[in-house]
């Protein structure tokens, strides 16, 4: 081995310095430079928006002369929305109940839509014939306008939490599905190679080549179901009158009185603030698990 | 292990081949006629390689060697018991660190956790990676991941060794360091190494044996013994008889086409 080690120093210093990737740190400083200019952008735009909002009420206010049935202001869904924040009966906390059944239903739903997805995805990757017998249907579930099957749900699996979840599950499997087939059937083909070569078992290129590969794929999948597995949520609330009811129900409900219209806002606002940070945790899970080695991880939020 | 320069004796291999081509033609089903007849042994302490022009078939003569691929005419017969392959890409999973990578084809083979780590962590050494095994193949240069691939491929200490083009994606620099670095793995390991490169001076420098091909389809037109010992010192490039074997491949190369 002393023949091997002779040459150490000049090695080391050949390949350490091409070793570091310089368009990387440029990369760095780059993004560091201003980081206000994240956050100027959309703020401009919020204000547009809620310029908007006001102009749009104020119109309503004058014409109406009272506030029956006009659009409330951005200040009153805060006052008489989300305030009190902390009251057994009024404001905030009766809502956060509401959304606490939805959190529930949806982490549920995008769970079963994550096994039950795979599950499908590898059995489409090992065999041709089960991915054509299966396809069809996949696309069928995403393409079927949901509120047309909800009845005929509502006669196979009842008015519970379990025809709630068949909701989410027909809306979030479907990226789940498309996004690990695609992750699974694109291993590099000299990896196929190198594991033919070591006499790898389908089984073994399954664990130790496609399904780890894959794993940016399903992440991606995740992320859009996680935004369709609200939808289905809120959507069976509008839906189905019995089982625990979630932040749709709620919304539905202060929409009826205009003096409850606030509140009706501010459960608008939780569902979407609820759909945003799902997107953005999963973001950051992915993120977590595949920055080592995943080119795409760094960028993303 | 055979140790005279002065001599200028070619290194030839010693026992029965562990690679034979006899007549080996390859004709993919879309009628591309890859190779023609192609003929030779690699026996062990053999290190032939194969310069020929791009498209000529020498990735299919590697792939037909290991089995990836089955030829359509002749005989192939090797030794597949453990076979090492480098490919042009490093094909390192990205997944893993540089000691995972290195321990997966001993993984895939089943060997015992604890032999395969103690394998991998010596294969480490061989390519000089120490100190880099916890790092993700994204953090390595060109020549650091080659360096895995070989030290991943050393671990079942192949009996045969197939290269193609392993260092075509580098900087001369690279390539001569991890040229030096092979001439000592083969001192080392002893086994029959078939290499392919589109380097004349890289063929010359590694082998004992020098194979010319023409383009497709790929036929053996040169066939050249390096009269060189086993001990090929890094300044062996600048001998003139280094720079005439090289100037006559060349010139078989011009007519290849
Ligand atoms: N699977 C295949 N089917 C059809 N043609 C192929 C296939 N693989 C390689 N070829 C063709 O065979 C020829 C030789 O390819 P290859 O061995 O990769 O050449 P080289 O490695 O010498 O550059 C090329 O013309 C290539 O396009
Ligand atoms: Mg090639």
């Amino acid at each position: 081995m002393a023949m091997t080690t002779q040459h150490v120093p000049s090695f080391e210093a050949a390949l350490t310095d091409d070793g570091e990737d310089p368009v990387r740190t440029i990369e760095r400083t780059g993004k560091s430079r201003n980081p206000l200019r994240n956050f100027v952008p959309p703020f401009l735009m919020f204000l547009v928006f809620l310029g908007i909002w006001y102009a749009y009420s104020g119109l309503r206010y004058d014409i109406a002369a009272q506030r029956i049935n006009a659009l409330p202001f951005p200040h009153e869904v805060i006052r008489d929305g989300f305030l009190p924040l902390w009251d057994e009966n009024n404001g905030l906390r009766p809502a956060l109940g509401y959304l606490w059944v939805t959190l529930i239903g949806t982490l549920t739903g995008l769970g079963v839509s994550i096994v039950l997805g795979v599950m499908i995805a590898v059995v489409m990757n090992l065999s041709k014939s089960a991915e054509r017998a299966i396809f069809p249907y996949a696309v069928v579930a995403q393409t079927v306008p949901i509120l047309a099957i909800l009845p005929l749900l509502t006669q196979v699996f009842g008015e519970k939490f379990m025809v709630r979840l068949v909701v989410i599950v027909l809306i979030a499997i479907f990226p789940v599905i498309t996004n690990t087939l695609f992750g699974l059937q694109s291993a590099d083909r000299l990896h196929h190679d190198l594991f033919t070569l070591n006499k790898a078992s389908r089984w073994t290129r399954l664990w130790k080549l496609e399904l780890p590969g894959a794993v940016p794929a399903l992440m991606t999948g995740v992320r859009i179901a996680s935004g369709g597995a609200v939808i289905g949520a809120v959507v069976a609330d509008f839906f189905f009158t019995r089982g625990e009811k979630g932040i749709g129900f709620f919304i539905r409900v202060k929409q009826q009185r205009a003096s409850e219209r606030p509140e009706m806002f501010m459960g608008t606002i939780l569902a979407s603030m609820f759909g945003v940070v799902m997107f953005l945790v999963i973001g950051y899970i992915t993120n977590r698990a595949i920055r080592n080695w995943h080119d795409s991880a760094r960028d993303r939020t | 292990m055979m140790t005279d320069p002065g001599t200028a004796a070619p290194t030839s291999g010693s026992g029965a081949p562990r690679l034979k081509f006899q007549n080996v033609s390859m004709v993919f089903p879309d009628g591309t006629h890859a190779l023609d007849d192609v003929s030779f042994n690699v026996a062990p302490g053999e290190f032939v390689t194969v310069v020929g022009p791009s498209g000529c078939g020498k990735s299919t003569l590697l792939r037909i060697a290991s089995g990836l691929t089955p030829h359509t005419s002749g005989v192939c017969e090797v030794d597949r018991g453990s076979i090492g392959y480098v490919f042009q890409d490093a094909t390192l999973l990205p997944w893993r660190t540089v000691q995972r990578n290195v321990e997966l084809n001993a993984e895939l083979h089943g060997m015992p956790k604890a032999e395969r780590q103690a394998k991998a962590t010596d294969a480490i050494k061989l390519v000089n990676l120490v100190g880099h095994e916890k790092k993700f193949p994204k953090q390595l240069s060109g020549g650091m991941k080659m360096r895995t691939s070989l030290a991943r491929s050393l671990v079942l200490n192949p009996k045969v060794f197939l290269f193609d083009e392993p260092f075509g994606a580098l900087d001369e620099i690279t390539r001569e360091f991890l040229n030096d670095e092979l001439i000592r793995l083969f001192q080392h390991e002893q086994f029959a190494g078939l290499f392919i490169t589109h380097s004349i001076s890289e063929a010359v420098f590694l082998s004992t044996r020098v194979l010319v091909m023409s383009a497709r389809p790929g036929r053996i037109i040169g066939d050249y013994q390096v009269p060189f010992g086993a001990d090929r010192p890094h300044d062996l490039r600048f001998d003139p008889a280094f720079a005439e074997l090289c100037g006559r491949i060349s010139n078989d190369l011009k007519d290849a086409h």
